[in-house]
């Protein structure tokens, strides 16, 4: 699956691994069971690891161990099941987290400005048309109402710093 | 009212060029209906029985006149001649070409609007109490928090893809026009003892198939953690908020099922972590807002204005009219009235292209240039001089727009129904239409006195029966149109869920069977009696009695 990461087509470092798979060498995601299951084993392997959560896993359920993680991927069951948006804001904003925040699943151009804005920086997509829309779709609205996670200045701070007319 | 700047313009003018885009991707098959109907939904773009159907938001109900003259104009140029004001106090064209929204949205654009999030599961238009700003029982105009949150909400990255969408409400009376209790989130102004303004803040409500009346989760929130703590609401929502039943997804499930104790406590949690981030309203911007929805220039008058007392004793039609269409003022001197969009026989809530050119002439002459949109499908002028009345009533009688049935029987909200949603198991305005024509006598309608009649065409409620004191809803019983009828339902501060009074009624008896309760609540009610009052002294089982006796 194509990568986008920092708006461009990115090398995927990271293997993601199901429960089934045989542990490899080199930077791997695994799901919150295996995590669960295997903490001490996959810790002594002294690798990068990620972790993989379902749209019904919040990552409080991992955030005592974030400093562990140099990658958390959040699923998209549908576009439509938009629970990791708020997980995305968590993370970044609650937990403080710095590593990989990577989209998975239902990922579509018209959700990249979305995504990025809740703290997404790293998108799993179908095909490489996405990756040459990437530019427009997260510059096409150029005003923001809300703080989010990424570094658009909202409006309202913008309106405070203008000058006095 | 409020006025764009920089950057709302800029918002508007690039999500028109997103959407155009969007479209032409869907002509050019680049998009497949399925992929492109998420896109058209967030912006209000439905694909109805015949046609597709465009929603534009109406935020909070306020429309200055050039904004009424514009929707005159698309009605003309891009639909067939009119257009249909809704509960939600939006308006909908019904016959819009897919290649030529981009080009009504841009239209909309010149004049301030737009019709982002008009669908979709996100965070719909916020609505009001029509009377904002005029009405005399108001703490402060909820309309400058229905802005703040309007710009909040718009394009929210997290809240765009809620479980389901998500309507909010906020008035600042105590008497209850915007229905705050039957909505995902209601706000009503609140002063607490020190004497600050705030919101008491109930979630949960909402009518559709599971009528629930909303619980007050906090007593008293200081205005500069609005959105702090909307924000908080919203994020529990999202993450816990069922999302494998579309029937089940609205937050009042979620509220009942966690209870309001529970919910309110993660509420809490959440909001403890944001009330102090970069959410908090400073207060100069709520006075920035403010600043905008100042009063007009009112004239100091005098509140008794003898030449209007003159007319409404000479000329009985005005006198009624004014009974039931004109609202006292805060102003001394002025008047509130109400335009109904309720004429015998006609679907409520539709007003041709001609009409809206003339209430936009009316407004510039008579009421400081602003209209307002009721959740009652109605328009309202808020700033009139009394001294103008009678010749506002006059022009409004040349359009067809004098109708004094505000709040009579015949003021009934209707959803669109079989004859254009595809939802429908019934016709809605057919029945609406067939009932104004039963009781098109006026004095008799005056004498039934304040009655809310509501029609749904199918349990998603969009017509609110719900909440009405008579309510119908369309059911499909073997491939035919029946209604099943509840009684005693209200809106306002004194929210009750009708019950149903018991079988239901075909498409040729509903009629008979609502003359049926309304005579037998003539019958039965004291002096001075509401309809209301009387349901709630002696229940169902009168009616009962007289609907089913021959049965």
């Amino acid at each position: 699956m194509p990568l986008i990461k920092e708006g461009v087509l990115a090398e995927d470092s990271w293997q993601s691994l199901a429960d089934e798979d045989e542990l490899r060498e080199g930077p791997i995601v695994v799901t919150l069971e295996r995590w669960q299951s295997e903490r001490d084993s996959l810790l002594a392997r002294n690798t990068p690891l990620g972790v993989r959560l379902r749209s019904d896993q919040s990552p409080a359920l991992v955030a005592e161990d974030l400093e562990r993680f140099g990658l958390v991927a959040l699923e998209f069951p549908k576009f439509n099941d938009g629970r990791a948006y708020s997980y995305a804001r968590l993370l970044r904003d609650r937990y403080g987290f710095k590593g990989e925040v990577r989209a998975v699943g239902g990922v579509f151009r018209d959700q990249f400005l979305l995504m990025q804005r809740c703290g997404f920086d790293a998108f799993e997509v179908a095909d490489k048309a996405a990756v040459e829309a990437w530019e427009k779709a997260i510059s096409e609205i150029s005003v923001t109402y809300q703080p989010g996670a990424d570094a658009r200045r909202p409006a309202l701070a913008l309106r405070r710093n203008r000058p006095a007319a | 009212m409020y006025r764009y700047d920089e950057f709302d313009h800029t918002l508007v003018t690039e999500r028109v060029h997103q959407f155009r885009d969007q479209v032409e991707r869907r002509l050019s098959g680049e998009l497949t209906e399925d992929q492109f109907k998420p896109l058209r939904l967030m912006n209000g773009l439905y694909l109805q029985l015949h046609a597709y159907m465009l929603r534009v938001a109406v935020p909070y109900g306020t429309l200055s006149s050039t904004q009424m003259r514009k929707l005159a104009y698309i009605a003309r140029r891009y639909d067939k001649g009119y257009g249909h004001f809704t509960t939600r106090q939006n308006i909908q064209f019904n016959w819009p070409k897919l290649e030529e929204t981009p080009d009504i949205l841009a239209e909309l654009a010149e004049v301030e609007m737009h019709a982002i999030q008009t669908s979709g599961n996100c965070i719909r238009n916020t609505t009001s109490d029509q009377f904002a700003g005029a009405a005399a029982d108001e703490i402060e105009d909820p309309r400058v928090y229905c802005e703040i949150i309007r710009q909040w909400s718009t394009l929210h990255p997290e809240f765009t893809f809620l479980p389901r969408k998500f309507k909010i409400a906020v008035t600042g009376a105590d008497h209850d026009r915007a229905a705050v209790r039957v909505h995902d989130i209601g706000l009503q102004m609140r002063r607490n003892e020190a004497g600050e303004v705030g919101f008491e803040v109930i979630v949960g409500g909402g009518l559709g198939r599971t009528p629930v009346i909303g619980q007050t989760i906090r007593e008293f929130l200081p205005k500069q953690h609005l959105l702090s703590y909307l924000e908080a609401i919203l994020r529990v929502y999202n993450q816990l908020g069922r999302r494998d039943n579309l029937y089940k997804a609205r937050i009042k499930i979620l509220v009942r099922s966690e209870g309001i104790e529970n919910f309110a406590r993660l509420v809490e949690e959440e909001w403890s972590h944001i009330k102090d981030s970069a959410l908090q309203l400073p207060e100069d911007e709520i006075t920035r807002i403010e600043t905008y929805f100042a009063p007009p220039r009112y004239e100091r008058l005098e509140d008794t204005v003898r030449e209007f007392e003159v007319k409404r004793f000479e000329d009985r039609d005005f006198a009624s009219w004014v009974r039931t269409n004109v609202t006292a003022h805060k102003e001394p001197g002025y008047a509130v009235a109400t335009i109904s969009l309720k004429p015998t026989g006609k679907p409520p809530g539709d007003a041709s292209a001609w009409q809206m050119d003339a209430v936009a002439d009316l407004a510039e002459s008579y009421s400081f240039s602003e209209i307002r949109v009721t959740h009652e499908q109605n328009l309202v002028l808020p700033n009139v001089r009394k001294a103008d009345l009678y010749a506002l009533w006059q022009s409004l009688r040349d359009v067809e727009l004098a109708t004094p049935n505000a709040g009579l029987l015949s003021d009934m909200i209707a959803c669109p129904g079989l004859d254009y949603c595809n939802l429908a198991n019934a016709r809605s305005i057919p029945v609406a239409q067939r009932i104004s024509e039963r009781f098109s006598d006026l004095e008799r309608q005056h004498d039934i006195g304040s009655l809310k009649i509501k029609i749904s065409g199918c349990i998603n409620a969009c017509g609110h029966h719900h909440v009405g004191h008579i309510g119908l809803l369309g059911v499909d019983k073997k491939g035919e149109e029946f209604y099943q009828i509840t009684l005693g339902g209200s809106a306002d501060e004194n929210t009750a869920i009708g019950k149903i009074v018991g079988p239901a009624f075909s498409y040729d008896d509903v009629v008979d069977a609502v003359e049926k309760i309304v005579d037998t609540y003539l019958n039965i009610r004291s002096e001075d009696e509401e309809f209301s009052d009387t349901f709630r002294r002696v229940g169902l089982t009168p009616f009962k009695e007289t609907l089913y006796a021959a049965h």
